[in-house]
This record gives structure tokens, C-alpha cells and sequence, in this order.
């Protein structure tokens, strides 16, 4: 059945290039994909192991600058500066976690919150390393000898990555991994009972989702050719929250239709002039209201209830 | 002149803290009535600046504006609690947390538009001439802001421990069935808890607007950091809340002075990464029990 | 169960990417000239009157008939004051609607970040920026409008030397047009024999420096204070000098160069010495000052039109549509490349900000005479003795 899901979603991507009418719209695909990966590994967190960060775009801004910084000012290739990016990442992740998980709910929330601003500041301020809240500019990737540049060769890229993550999202949710991390979301102490190492799991997930997070903030950073502070902060945590909570938590096709929209909405908005801010502010006041579990479970639910009205005739 | 220079920074971090502290005292009232982090505080506080900006324009007198400036953003607050939190009552915190960011970005956006994207100031209300304390300078409307806050704080201690409406209100937090049983009307309980922290917010808003400016865009960082310091002093703690509001400006104040004024606004979420680190409750916060 | 994942994901990324197609389809006639602005954010101070002014000449132009005969689109966004933001709304407008020209970058950061796409896309881009470092290395088809951050350096600098003032504090606000004027402060140090005793920075929304101040104020051998910034901060700054009771002389750049700044700094404003163009004193202008007339209109045009005061930064706006509008008029025509030589050529061209004169080697064409040393004087701008 995933399988089904997997096939429409490869479909769509081998389609798209010939239906977009014009580069700024395959650039926007783009976007949509690239976020779209880094919400699967937040929806794996929070949705699945049930746990909350609104931190994750400092990890996002970790990549994006290693991979502006290294390059351009250690010489260093633009290949390497990602694994960088990401081991570093992956480590301050794996150090944070086990005090942070210590704490629940809001506090967790709030450390998390503390954390993508403190990355954040540092990256604003320490300006001759960063380029100020201004930004800096980024060397082209390279692989072999070659450039990567320009939007056909990145959609393809950009296209296998999301269709590759999708994949490795379905399967691991259905593996023991996956089952692990649904335990411990629906009780903790009774997984602990049960001997699910709670905490290493939480662990795992953290750094997991922190270190996909970091690749792909130095894909986005390589692909836009500038990275800024903005990238790393709490507007953007947030947006990436809201994402995972619009298109449904705990769903894998949710994360990327979450993902679509919140990328489509702000270029849609323009057409509000003056407007934007209230209108974003009340799309996702009535999304919530309306789809509380998110646009994917919701609309599932919907069309299940249906089903079962058609299948037997009766309410 | 190290001791002036110490006064110094002990007084802005006091003022602000102040504001700080009212802010958390809002998120603290909201969260213990309905276990929601309300993200839309930081907007209350600048509608309250922000009104009492456009009223005055208006020609009108320092009190009723204030009045005004003050009920608004109180009606503000009931709003969002019948319309936005009302219906989904039993979802889960993180979809609690994004509706009120959702509403947060409306106050914003109306703001915007409605009354512009520039930034304004007030009157201060008692005059700007600097007092001279051991070698710092103090302006006359700091002493509002501390001086208000102080009596806001001891008038809600009196509230609470005093009124029965109060004692309703403690009971709710503490177990909302109980305190359903024995009569309150939890539904009211809600909506005078987001109207009271609306109101906080926005006289803390008026106050600090003569000495910082106000525009439609003060609400975020003052929300964020009311929210380190409600957290800091453990969230659900009144006490908590105006004492690390305090804390949150002083040691900012401290921190931009002697360490590094590049990283200021950094300087709450560092501490409070620490003080979580050591005492995961917060300041103030007692143990906790999970039910199994 | 998954097959309504596809279906709803089918049907909302359908449902997304329509909404974006109903993005209008422009007439043929009409000259489409591009503009991102920060209209709304810290820089909301600069973007606003910036698009005013250019809402109010382009709607004049086409009154009087159009350029080349042909009606002036401006096709409009709002950056935030996010340099991400102006990155992804440069590419729009070249991409997407097809834009000729672009006008527009409010701040350093988003002018930067459109730099490499304007350039790739080889379409004239007037910036409304501040820092040297758009213009510097000359790049093909970037311009700019607004005199450079060493210009303004350079003259109250050389205003200070004037009044035998050395021992300088540096207040320099961490974004784009601070962070570089402050780069250019610290390099011209040595030309004017400047000593900085000491180096502050504060953010753009800061609402108290009193902290920095007080750093500044117990500074030994203070002789002034310099501040480097635009919108809000600087303003702030001016209050905490009051309360603090710092008596030195105060200077800021032409990033405070409007009356909002008066008016938020209040009192406190009073003495403050900045470089700014001639158009924020038009009617104490001499009436034989080449700059006289184009001011005088541009400030009564705009008190009429929005009822507010005029500010260095709408006259950049001005500058830029008349400088590539007389460019347009002596090339006959929109052609990208056509139009950039002649915005090269442009000599003696009379703007808000001074008289331009552009070469290949000189992008912004004003030079240190367009700065007048202004003083705010009983609430008011006036000239600086």
C-alpha cells in the first residue's frame, strides 16, 4: 500500500519539469523539497517519538554555514564542508540531547527554543566569520570535477533526495526502530517497562533529525548560492513546526504536503498586498481549528469515515 | 566609577525587567487556567504601547487612554480565547502553541495596517529629566515601570489570596474538575485569565513605550523573553514569574555590560539553557509527579 | 489509507502550484520595471517612503504620457528586511515577471543578495543601498544611488578634524549599512587622525544602549561620539545620551537622514551634526544651488501627495526612476544592454541626493561635494556653520 504512495510521489516529481512554465517555479519546487525533507526528520521527533524542538533550524543554519564558511574562506571542498556540517551538527546534537531530554513538555520546548537562538545570535553576530546578518555568499558544490549549478541539475538531485528520504522514512517507521519510537510516544514509562532504552532512542532521533536538518541547510545553502542568518532563526524553527503540525504529525505523506504548502503559501500571499502577516496568521489559526491533526490524517479521516458510509449503506 | 557603572546597568536591567516580569505574570496566568503557552503575550504588550500611542494622538487625556489602552487588548485577549482556543479544546500543546502564533500574526499584521509601520513614542508621564543616583542616571519613568509592576505585583497577590475569585481561579489550576464540581465556572475562569494577562501585557507595554519606543513588531522578542522568564521561574509560579523576569533583564543588562553587548538579547536563553540544566523545573517550580 | 495520502497530496500540490499560476499575465505594452523593498521590518523607516515615491512618479510619468510612449509597471514586493527574502523576489521579478529593470534593494544585505542573480540574468539593477561594497568592485550591472557609507565616513570625519575633535567613540548598529560604514570608519582612521577610543555595536531593534553608553561615557579623553545606523536604533541612541547626560558632540551618518528621526529622537536631537543631501534643507537652499529646483518640487510633491515629511531615502527612489528614465529617453529604448551604457554615460544629472555623474569606472557618480554637513537645529534641519 506505502508502495502506492511512493510510486504517485515519483511520478509527480518525473513530471513536474515539463509542467512548471518557468524556472522561478522550479526553484520553488525546490524549496518545497528541501523542506520537505527536513520536516520528515523533524516529523520523525516530533511526531512519532513525540518529542519537541523548537530549535531545528539552527541545526539547518549549521549546515547552511559550514558549507559557505569552509569553502570559501579554509578552501576546503564543498563536499567535505557538508560532512562537516554535519558531523558537527550531529555532535552538538548528541551532547545537548541527554540534559535536554531530562526535561518535559514546556521545558523541553523552551531549551530547544534557547538553543536555535543562541545558534542563531552566533551566526549574526560573529561577522567575520559569517558575514553578519547580511549574510555571505556560497562556492557552487562540486562532485567530481564538476559544478554542480542551475535549477534543472538541482531538481533532479534535490527530486532523489526527498523521493530516497520518503522511502527511508516508510521503512524505518515500520521497523523496529519505528516501533520503538511509537512506544515511547504513547507512554514512556511503559516502553521503559517494557525495555525500550527511552532515552537512547530519544537520542538517536535527535541527532538523526538534527543531523538531516544540517545536509540539507548546506544543499539549500549550495543551491541559493547565500545563506543569512534568517536561515537559523526562530521564525524559521517555527515555520518548519508548522509544517509538520499542518500536514500531519506522525505522517510521512503529511510532512511533504505540509512542506508544499508552507512553501507555496508566503508566494501566494503577495497577492494580499499590505495584508500578508493577518493573512498567514489566520490560514494557519483556521487550519488548526479546522484540521487539528493536520491537513493528510484529517482529510484521511474524512474520506475513511465516507468509505465506511458507502461500504454498508449506513451512517 | 566601576560601582556608577554597575548602578547603571543595574537600573536598565531593572526596568525592562520589570516588563519582563509582567509579561511572564501573563503567560503564567494563561497556562494555569488552560495549560496553554499563549505565544500571542509579546503582541499584547505592544497593542497596549501602540494604542496608547494612536489614542493620545487623539488628543484624548493620559488616563482614559490608558483605560483604553488597556481594556482593548484585555478585549483582545477574550477574543482569542472564545474563537481560537474555545474549539479545540483537547488538542494536543503543540497545535495549541501554533494557533496562538497564528493569532499572534494576525494582532500583528491588523497592527500594520491599521496603525502603520512606524515606529512612535510617548510622553513620559512625570517628565525626562535624568536623577542622579551614586553617579548613574535613572529617568523618571523607570521609576513608573518598577513602581507599577510593584503594586500590580502585590494587588494580584492580594487577588489571589484574598478574593474568591481568586482562590477560583488557583483552584482551577490546581485540578480543573475539582474545581468544576464544587461550582466555578471553569468557562469564565478561562476567559478572565486571558483577559487579565492581556491586560498585564499591555499596561507593561504603556509604561516601558516612553523610554523604548513602541512599533508593531515589539511584540516578538519581548514575548519570547517573557516566556524565557515565566519558564525560568517555573512555569505556573507567580512568584516565579516576576522574580525571574527581574532576573532575565538584570543579567542581561550585566551580561551586555560585561561580557559582550554584541550578544544582549542572547543572554536570556543562555541562562535559562543553564538553569534548566540544573534545576529542570525552573526556579520556582517544585517537583513534579507524572501520572503513569 | 494511503491512497487518500496520494489523493490529498496530488490534489493540494495541484491546488498549490494553481494558486501561484493565477500570478497575472502582464500586457505586451506595458515597460515592466521590478522593485523589492523593505516596506515592513527594522528597515520599514527606508522601504516606505522609497515606495511611495516611486508609486507617486511612475503614476506622473504615465500621466504625462509614459516613457517611450509606453505606461511604467512597477511589479512591487516586500522583502521584510530579510535578504533571504529579497534573494527569492529578485529571481520573481526575473524570472517570473519578466521585469526589464530593477530598482530597488532598501538595505546592504538585500542589495547583495540579488547582486548575483541580477548579474547572471545581465538586466540593469539601481540599488537604493548604502555600503561602497555594491559599487566596489564595479560590477556590470549594478548601479546605486545613494552616497556610499566612506563618503559618509569621510566627511564628518573631516567635519571633525575641522573642530580639532581626535578621540572618537564608534556606535555602529550590527546590520548591513552599520556593520560596513563601520568597516569603512576603522579603514579611514589613519587618513583624518582619528583615534577610536572605543568601538560599540548595538542591534537593529534594540530600544535601550544605555549598557554601551555607559561603556562609552566612563571612555577616558571622549571627544565625540559617532553612530552608524538607519531607522529606529539610532534614534534610541540619542534618547539614552540624553538620559545618560553624555555632553560631547554627537554625529550620525545619512542613515537617520529623515524627519521621523527628529521627531522619535525628540530633544535629545538637538546638535546632532550629520552628512545629508541637500534635500532635506531644500528651502534654506541658496536659490542659485544647481540642486534648488528638483528638491523644492520632490519636497512639496510628496508633503502634498502623503501627507509626511520627505526623507533622504524616497529621494533615492527619485534618483533612481529619473536617472534610469533619462537613461531609457537617450537610448530609445528598454534594450537591457543599451540601457546600461547609457545610464554609463549619464552626466550632470541633477537628483535628490546631489549631481550625478557616472562613467564604466564609477557606478554611483556622486562625489564628496552632494554631502552638505547639516545640524538639527530647534527641531528642524538646517545648515551646519
Amino acid at each position: 500500500m506505502r508502495n502506492k504512495g511512493l510510486l504517485v510521489l515519483g511520478l509527480v516529481l518525473l513530471a513536474l519539469p515539463w509542467l512548471l512554465p518557468n524556472p522561478f517555479y522550479t526553484d520553488l519546487v525546490i524549496r518545497m523539497a528541501i523542506n520537505a525533507v527536513v520536516v520528515l526528520a523533524l516529523n520523525l521527533l516530533m511526531g512519532f517519538a513525540g518529542q519537541i524542538s523548537l530549535g531545528h533550524a539552527g541545526f539547518f543554519g549549521i549546515g547552511a554555514y559550514a558549507s559557505a564558511i569552509l569553502p570559501s574562506q579554509f578552501g576546503w571542498h564543498p563536499m567535505l564542508a557538508l560532512l562537516a556540517g554535519a558531523v558537527i551538527t550531529g555532535s552538538l546534537a548528541g551532547v545537548v540531547a541527554r540534559p535536554i531530554f531530562k526535561l518535559k513538555g514546556n521545558y523541553l520546548a523552551m531549551a530547544t527554543l534557547g538553543l536555535g537562538i543562541i545558534i542563531s545570535m552566533v551566526l549574526r553576530n560573529e561577522a567575520q566569520w559569517t558575514g553578519g546578518p547580511d549574510g555571505m555568499s556560497v562556492l557552487p558544490m562540486s562532485w567530481a570535477g564538476f559544478e554542480i549549478s542551475g535549477d534543472k541539475t538541482w531538481y533532479w538531485i534535490i527530486a532523489f533526495i526527498l523521493f530516497a528520504s520518503v522511502w527511508g522514512a516508510l521503512n524505518l517507521i515500520n521497523s523496529p526502530f519505528g516501533r520503538a519510537l511509537q512506544a515511547l510516544h504513547g507512554s514512556e514509562v511503559a516502553a521503559k517497562v517494557v525495555g525500550v532504552d527511552v532515552v537512547g532512542y530519544k537520542v538517536t532521533v535527535f541527532v538523526l533529525s538534527a543531523t538531516v536538518a544540517s545536509i540539507m541547510g548546506s544543499i539549500s545553502a549550495h543551491y541559493v548560492g547565500f545563506v543569512t542568518p534568517n536561515m537559523a532563526d526562530f521564525f524559521h524553527s517555527i515555520e518548519l513546526v508548522t509544517m509538520v503540525v499542518m500536514g500531519g504529525m506522525a505522517s510521512v505523506f503529511g510532512s511533504v504536503v505540509g512542506a508544499v504548502l508552507l512553501t507555496a503559501l508566503p508566494q501566494a500571499l503577495t497577492a494580499f498586498e499590505g495584508w500578508e502577516t493577518v493573512a498567514l496568521g489566520a490560514v494557519l489559526m483556521l487550519c488548526m481549528v479546522f484540521l487539528p491533526k493536520g491537513v493528510v490524517p484529517s482529510l484521511a479521516a474524512k474520506l475513511e469515515k465516507n468509505k465506511a458510509v458507502d461500504d454498508d449503506g449506513l451512517a | 566609577m566601576h560601582f556608577s557603572q554597575f548602578l547603571q546597568f543595574l537600573f536598565s536591567g531593572l526596568t525592562v525587567g520589570s516588563t519582563y516580569a509582567l509579561a511572564a505574570l501573563g503567560f503564567t496566568l494563561i497556562y494555569n487556567a488552560s495549560q496553554v503557552i499563549n505565544f500571542a503575550q509579546g503582541e499584547f504588550i505592544m497593542l497596549g504601547g501602540m494604542l496608547a500611542v494612536y489614542f493620545s494622538l487623539q488628543g484624548w487625556p493620559l488616563p482614559v487612554v490608558m483605560l483604553l489602552a488597556i481594556a482593548l487588548p484585555a478585549l483582545v485577549g477574550i477574543l482569542l480565547e472564545k474563537l481560537a482556543i474555545e474549539p479545540v479544546k483537547g488538542a494536543e500543546p503543540i497545535t495549541l502553541i501554533i494557533i496562538t502564533i497564528g493569532a499572534s500574526l494576525v494582532i500583528r499584521g491588523l497592527v500594520q495596517v491599521f496603525l502603520g509601520k512606524g515606529t512612535f513614542g510617548l510622553p513620559p508621564f512625570s517628565g525626562d529629566q535624568p536623577i542622579e543616583i551614586g553617579g548613574a542616571t535613572l529617568l523618571p519613568q523607570s521609576l513608573w515601570v518598577m513602581g507599577v509592576t510593584g503594586l500590580v505585583v502585590v494587588a494580584l497577590w492580594f487577588f489571589f489570596a484574598k478574593t474568591l475569585l481568586g482562590k477560583a481561579m488557583l483552584a482551577t489550576s490546581f485540578n480543573r474538575m475539582a474545581a468544576q464540581m464544587v461550582g466555578i465556572n471553569v468557562q469564565w475562569i478561562l476567559l478572565l485569565s486571558f483577559a487579565m494577562s492581556a491586560a498585564l501585557g499591555a499596561l507593561g507595554g504603556i509604561l516601558i513605550t516612553p523610554i523604548t519606543l513602541t512599533s508593531y513588531d515589539v511584540g516578538v522578542m519581548l514575548g519570547l523573553k517573557g516566556f524565557v522568564a515565566a519558564v525560568l521561574g517555573g512555569m505556573g509560579s507567580g512568584l516565579g514569574a516576576v522574580v525571574g523576569g527581574l532576573l532575565v533583564g538584570v543579567l542581561e543588562a550585566f551580561g551586555a555590560g560585561y561580557i559582550s553587548s554584541a550578544y544582549k538579547d542572547a543572554m536570556p536563553f543562555v541562562l535559562i539553557l543553564f538553569i534548566l540544566f540544573f534545576m529542570p523545573r525552573g526556579l520556582f517550580g517544585g517537583q513534579a509527579t507524572d501520572r503513569v | 489509507m494511503l491512497k487518500k495520502s496520494i489523493f490529498s497530496l496530488t490534489r493540494c500540490t495541484v491546488l498549490a502550484l494553481a494558486s501561484l499560476a493565477t500570478l497575472p499575465t502582464w500586457a505586451q505594452q506595458t515597460i515592466k520595471i521590478g522593485s523589492f523593498l523593505s516596506v515592513t521590518g527594522p528597515a520599514a523607516y527606508l522601504g516606505d517612503p522609497e515606495l511611495k515615491t516611486l508609486q507617486m512618479y511612475i503614476e506622473k510619468i504615465n500621466k504625462e504620457g509614459g516613457l517611450l510612449g509606453r505606461p511604467i509597471e512597477l511589479v512591487f514586493y516586500d522583502d521584510g528586511s530579510e535578504a533571504s527574502k529579497a534573494n527569492s523576489f529578485a529571481k520573481r521579478l526575473i524570472e517570473n515577471d519578466q521585469v526589464v529593470a530593477i530598482l530597488g534593494g532598501t538595505t546592504t544585505g538585500a542589495t547583495m543578495a540579488a547582486i548575483p542573480l541580477v548579474e547572471k540574468a545581465e538586466i540593469p539593477f539601481i540599488s537604493l543601498a548604502g555600503a561602497v561594497s555594491i559599487i566596489e568592485p564595479v560590477r556590470k550591472w549594478v548601479f546605486k544611488v545613494p552616497p556610499t557609507d566612506r563618503m559618509a565616513a569621510e566627511r564628518v570625519f573631516s567635519d571633525m578634524k575641522k573642530r580639532g575633535i581626535s578621540k572618537v567613540a564608534l556606535l555602529s548598529e550590527t546590520a548591513g549599512f552599520g556593520a560596513s560604514g563601520r568597516k569603512e570608519t576603522l579603514a579611514l582612521t589613519q587618513k583624518y587622525g582619528i583615534e577610536l577610543v572605543a568601538d560599540e555595536t548595538f542591534g537593529p531593534k534594540d530600544t535601550d544602549v544605555t549598557v554601551q553608553l555607559t561603556k562609552i561615557k566612563s571612555t577616558p579623553g571622549l571627544q565625540a561620539v559617532f553612530v552608524f545606523g538607519a531607522g529606529q536604533g539610532p534614534a534610541v541612541v540619542m534618547k539614552n545620551i540624553q538620559q545618560l547626560g553624555i555632553k560631547v558632540p554627537v554625529y550620525q551618518s545619512h542613515g537617520v537622514a529623515s524627519e521621523e528621526f527628529i521627531k522619535l529622537a525628540g530633544s535629545a536631537a538637538e546638535g546632532v551634526r550629520l552628512p545629508a543631501a541637500g534635500l532635506l534643507v531644500a528651502d534654506k537652499l541658496p536659490a542659485n544651488d544647481p540642486q534648488k529646483k528638483v528638491v523644492v518640487d520632490y519636497t512639496k510633491a510628496f508633503n502634498d501627495q502623503w501627507k509626511t515629511d520627505v526623507s533622504g531615502f524616497g529621494g533615492h527612489a527619485y534618483d533612481a526612476l529619473y536617472l534610469y528614465v533619462g537613461a531609457v529617453k537617450r537610448a530609445n529604448s528598454v534594450d537591457k544592454d543599451k540601457v546600461r551604457l547609457a545610464l554609463e554615460s549619464t552626466k550632470g544629472f541633477v537628483g535628490t541626493a546631489g549631481v550625478f555623474n557616472l562613467s564604466d569606472k564609477d557606478h554611483l557618480g556622486l562625489d564628496l561635494s552632494a554631502f552638505r554637513m547639516l545640524e538639527v537645529k530647534k527641531g528642524d534641519w538646517a545648515f551646519a556653520d
